[in-house]
């Protein structure tokens, strides 16, 4: 034991490209806010789309990917924020600005009843009873006459031309009402964006995400360790759900028009969120970029294809989940051992005898 | 008063179909605690399946379903075998999302192949047959048939599980993967035929479901729910309670659609909940699991 | 000296990165009792795994009867003629006492001294509680099922893992008496025990396991004390 070199070890999870990562994280934000005064009008309401998207899946991946929740329900979060929004306008007068985050409020107060119930379900059964909460949802507000029962209804014009800060931004970019509510969505959706990536980082990076790995790993074996199994997912179920409630609240101020079957649609709002994960790499951060990405591209360019698009979609999900589980950014990391935002803790063995430092993954 | 009696006899005679959708699921869960997510679009596959058949070979539909059976059967042990297996382990996600996906691929193959259009299993004078019941009450054919399926099918079920080299070979294999395979059961196989086994009574399933009422490629993720529905109700692990579990949600519908039509889905869905935050684990669960 | 029944060579096991078995050789004769004794994790059960196909191996590391079967798959080892009694004899419990034994013969159905009746004359016990839930049996009386299991398929070699843990003396006996029938029926036993002497009166050959490696090996009566203390123990 004597002459076995003496060795210090020190947790890291920062390295050189994360610091870099930080910082081109924030320098893109920067770029992207500033982007409406010299992108066209096209081009920023596509990446409205695109970062609804991203968000949506950020939750997803929080839920699936870190809590073994696996949801085919968020569509129910999504519509209810959707609904929400026009209840609150319409219905209330509120500004569609205070709104949205009512809007995550609410959903955050609806999802301990849905939590409630589903949390009663193991496993894969909790899948489906997620997805019972969301057509209960579903029918519920095509009950609800003064929203337009099953057809739906539409955002009046007062309302989505009303927005606080909307003469603001006319002002400031030199563009009629339409443009300037769609920079105010864009904004709207790179906050809540932004926003969905920290609660990910914040979750991964504190005791409750240390918690949550070892749930991942073995519900059991944490158990057994005193993690309060429970109130870690519902925490995670609650946060997402809020989250999801505002991202759904701001699509359909930008959609304008919401109606039962397209705001609680499991396809738009789950099996799309789930093929982006899974096709990015489900469990990281990065993943969902990468998937995003993808799945951007192909709705641009494959859409038109309607029901043949979808079935490359299903195909393709299956034979990622089939043959490269992790997707394309879990096999970037896996190739080059490289990650950007590093949620992981490393362990450094330093003999220093050797003066060498070894890394163990 | 004779609307609610009327009301409950209709809503018995459904659960025969909830029941005929959950069996399939019920088996494949008991046997290797798969969750099948396109179970319903399994449904729906072999109507259209036994529509094809009943059309091109100008059959009536039970003997158009007879035919279908052995076509599914293989569709189910292949799907099993090429796919599925590969997916089981001690990780949810793959099953279940490999099974999503599958169902979103059956859904748009079948809108490619067959339109958006309502489809119905024509079956003649049985269709709108019915039988008096006194009372100005009467129960359709159809309906009544559906149900008795349901019992026959759930007997032989057990019958299979029960009294069978197979059906030992099913619950050991769900009991002990590691020492099943030691009795030299081939678990792949056994699962093929489990699956096989489950598109079968999925087959029959569709046949009622086909002549009852309109169906279309989109309205299997509905199916699955009820299917889903009746085996929670019912309790996890017994085929009987799942017949059980059928009823009950059919019953939940017919009374709901009672008060109102429009909340006949509505009210099966809230009976479910209700039944799942005060009996989690069912009406009917069994001692042992 | 005739080809063995069971010829183990160079046989390496791992679970993942763990290294269990290193370089394990070992033979069993046809009709004999061998006897693998070793304390905790020192690989004893790895290697019937390894037996019975559960584990990867290279393929010719395992011979039985002249063919290579090492890396299984398992579902094929009873065909070949080799059962398990599993340690914690893991019963099916959704199936009852009869149903647990029939299922034992389900892949191999060969002309040979075990049938239902003639385990039901091994352990009359079983007879009785023929129809009762596996689950039911006292912990003396599921030990017996198990070994009723495996002699279903009418093996060749029976490999049994612990089967004297965490039963009484009075029962062990029992268990033991049993294993001189199935002896005498031609069929080769590998037993793995803790319980040192039990084991060395039992067998015509002890293997002795330590940290994954064989220590020691050879005729209980040739073995000493002292040398079977070291190759437990180390030292």
């Amino acid at each position: 034991m004597a002459n076995q070199p003496a060795t210090t070890f020190r947790i890291a999870r920062a390295g050189p490209a994360s610091l870099a990562a930080a910082a081109l994280g924030a320098l893109v934000l920067a770029i992207l806010a500033a982007l409406p005064a010299f992108a066209g009008r096209e081009l920023i309401q596509n990446l409205i789309f695109v970062f609804d998207m991203l968000a949506l899946a950020q939750c997803w991946n929080l839920l699936a990917g870190q809590a073994g929740l696996i949801s085919v329900g968020q569509q129910a979060f999504v519509g209810l924020g959707g609904y929400l929004l026009f209840a609150l306008t319409i219905m209330a007068g509120l500004d569609p600005l205070l709104a949205i985050p009512l809007a995550g409020g609410v959903c955050a107060a609806l999802a301990f009843p849905a939590a409630l119930i589903v949390f009663r379900l193991r496993g894969a059964y909790f899948a489906i009873g997620t997805w019972v909460v969301a057509e209960v949802c579903r029918l519920v507000l095509a009950q609800v006459k003064q929203l337009g029962g099953g057809t739906g209804t539409s955002l009046p014009p007062a309302v989505t031309s009303g927005v606080i800060g909307i003469e603001g931004i006319k002002t400031l970019f030199d563009v009629r009402t339409p443009a300037a509510r769609d920079i105010l969505s864009y904004w709207v959706a790179l906050a809540l964006m932004a926003a969905s990536f920290a609660l990910v980082y914040a979750i991964q990076r504190s005791r409750r995400g240390l918690a949550l790995g070892a749930i991942r790993d073995s519900e059991a074996a944490a158990a057994s360790l005193g993690v309060d199994i429970a109130s870690v997912k519902l925490s995670v179920y609650v946060a997402t759900a809020a989250m999801t409630g505002m991202i759904g609240a701001l699509i359909y101020l930008q959609k304008a028009r919401i109606s039962p079957d397209a705001a609680f649609s499991v396809l738009d709002w789950t099996a799309y969120v789930i093929f982006i994960v899974v096709i990015g790499g489900i469990g990281t951060i990065e993943g969902p970029i990468v998937g995003t990405l993808v799945f951007t591209l192909m709705q641009h360019y494959l859409a038109d294809f309607g029901a043949a698009y979808l079935i490359l979609l299903g195909t393709l999900g299956i034979l990622i989940m089939l043959f490269a589980p992790r997707g394309i950014w879990g096999f970037v990391v896996e190739r080059y051992d490289f990650t950007l935002f590093p949620t992981r803790r490393r362990l450094f063995v330093e003999q220093r005898r050797e003066g060498e430092n070894r890394r163990i993954p | 008063m004779t609307g609610w009696l009327d009301a409950v006899i209709q809503g018995i005679l459904l659960g025969g179909l909830y029941a005929l959708f959950a069996a399939g699921l019920s088996l494949i869960f008991g046997v290797m605690r798969l969750v099948n997510l396109a179970h319903g679009d399994l449904i729906v596959l072999a109507a259209f399946v036994i529509l094809t058949l009943a059309t091109w070979l100008g059959l009536d539909p039970f003997v158009a379903a007879l035919l279908a059976i052995p076509i599914m059967f293989v569709v189910g042990f292949a799907l099993q075998h090429v796919l599925l297996n590969r997916t089981l382990g001690r990780d949810l996600l793959p099953p279940l999302l490999v099974t999503f996906g599958l169902s979103i691929i059956i859904q748009n193959g079948l809108l490619q192949l067959f339109s958006a259009d309502s489809e119905r299993l024509r079956a003649g004078s049985i269709e709108t047959a019915s039988i008096a019941l006194g009372g100005g009450i009467a129960a359709g054919v159809v309906p009544l048939l559906t149900l008795l399926s349901a019992i026959a099918v759930i007997v032989i079920l057990n019958l299979v599980f029960y009294r069978t080299p197979l059906g030992r070979a099913f619950r050991a294999t769900s009991d002990d993967l590691e020492i099943a395979q030691l009795m030299g059961i081939e678990v792949g196989r056994i699962y093929a035929v489990a699956m096989g086994l489950a598109l079968v009574v999925v087959t029959v399933a569709a046949l009622y479901l086909g002549m009852r009422a309109n169906f279309d490629p989109t309205i299997g993720p509905a199916r699955l729910l009820y299917a889903f529905e009746a085996v929670i109700i019912g309790g996890l692990g017994s085929f009987w309670g799942t017949l059980a579990g059928g009823i009950v949600l059919g019953l939940a519908q017919t009374i709901g659609a009672r008060i109102d039509p429009e909340w006949q889905i509505l009210a099966g869905h809230l009976a479910f909940l209700v039944v799942l935050v005060l009996r989690p684990r069912g009406l009917f669960p069994r001692a042992v699991d | 000296m005739p080809e063995p029944l069971l010829e183990v060579h160079g046989l390496d096991a791992f679970y993942g990165d763990f290294q269990a078995l290193f370089g394990v050789s070992m033979r069993v004769a046809t009709g004999a009792i061998v006897a693998v004794i070793g304390a905790n994790g020192a690989g004893k059960s790895t290697l019937l795994k390894s037996i019975a196909g559960l584990m990867d191996a290279q393929a010719e590391a395992i011979r039985f009867d002249g063919v290579a079967i090492g890396g299984g798959p398992a579902y094929r080892t009873v065909a070949r003629g080799i059962a398990l009694v599993p340690e914690g004899r893991r019963l099916f419990p959704s199936l009852t006492v009869e149903e647990n034994l029939l299922i034992g013969g389900h892949g191999r159905k060969v002309a040979g001294p075990w049938s239902l009746e003639r385990v039901y004359g091994l352990f009359p016990v079983l007879k009785q509680r023929r129809a009762s839930a596996a689950t039911t049996l006292s912990g003396g009386q599921q030990q017996m099922a198990a070994i009723g299991r495996a002699l279903m398929s009418n093996p060749r070699l029976l490999l049994c893992d612990e089967i004297s843990l965490g039963l009484a003396p009075i029962v062990i006996a029992d268990i033991y008496a049993s294993l001189a029938h199935i002896k005498a029926e031609g069929t080769s036993v590998i037993l793995v025990e803790q319980d040192i002497v039990q084991a060395m009166k039992a067998s015509d050959r002890v293997y002795c396991f330590q940290e994954g490696r064989l220590s020691l090996s050879g005729r209980p009566q040739d073995l000493t004390r002292d040398a079977i203390h070291r190759a437990y123990f180390g030292g």
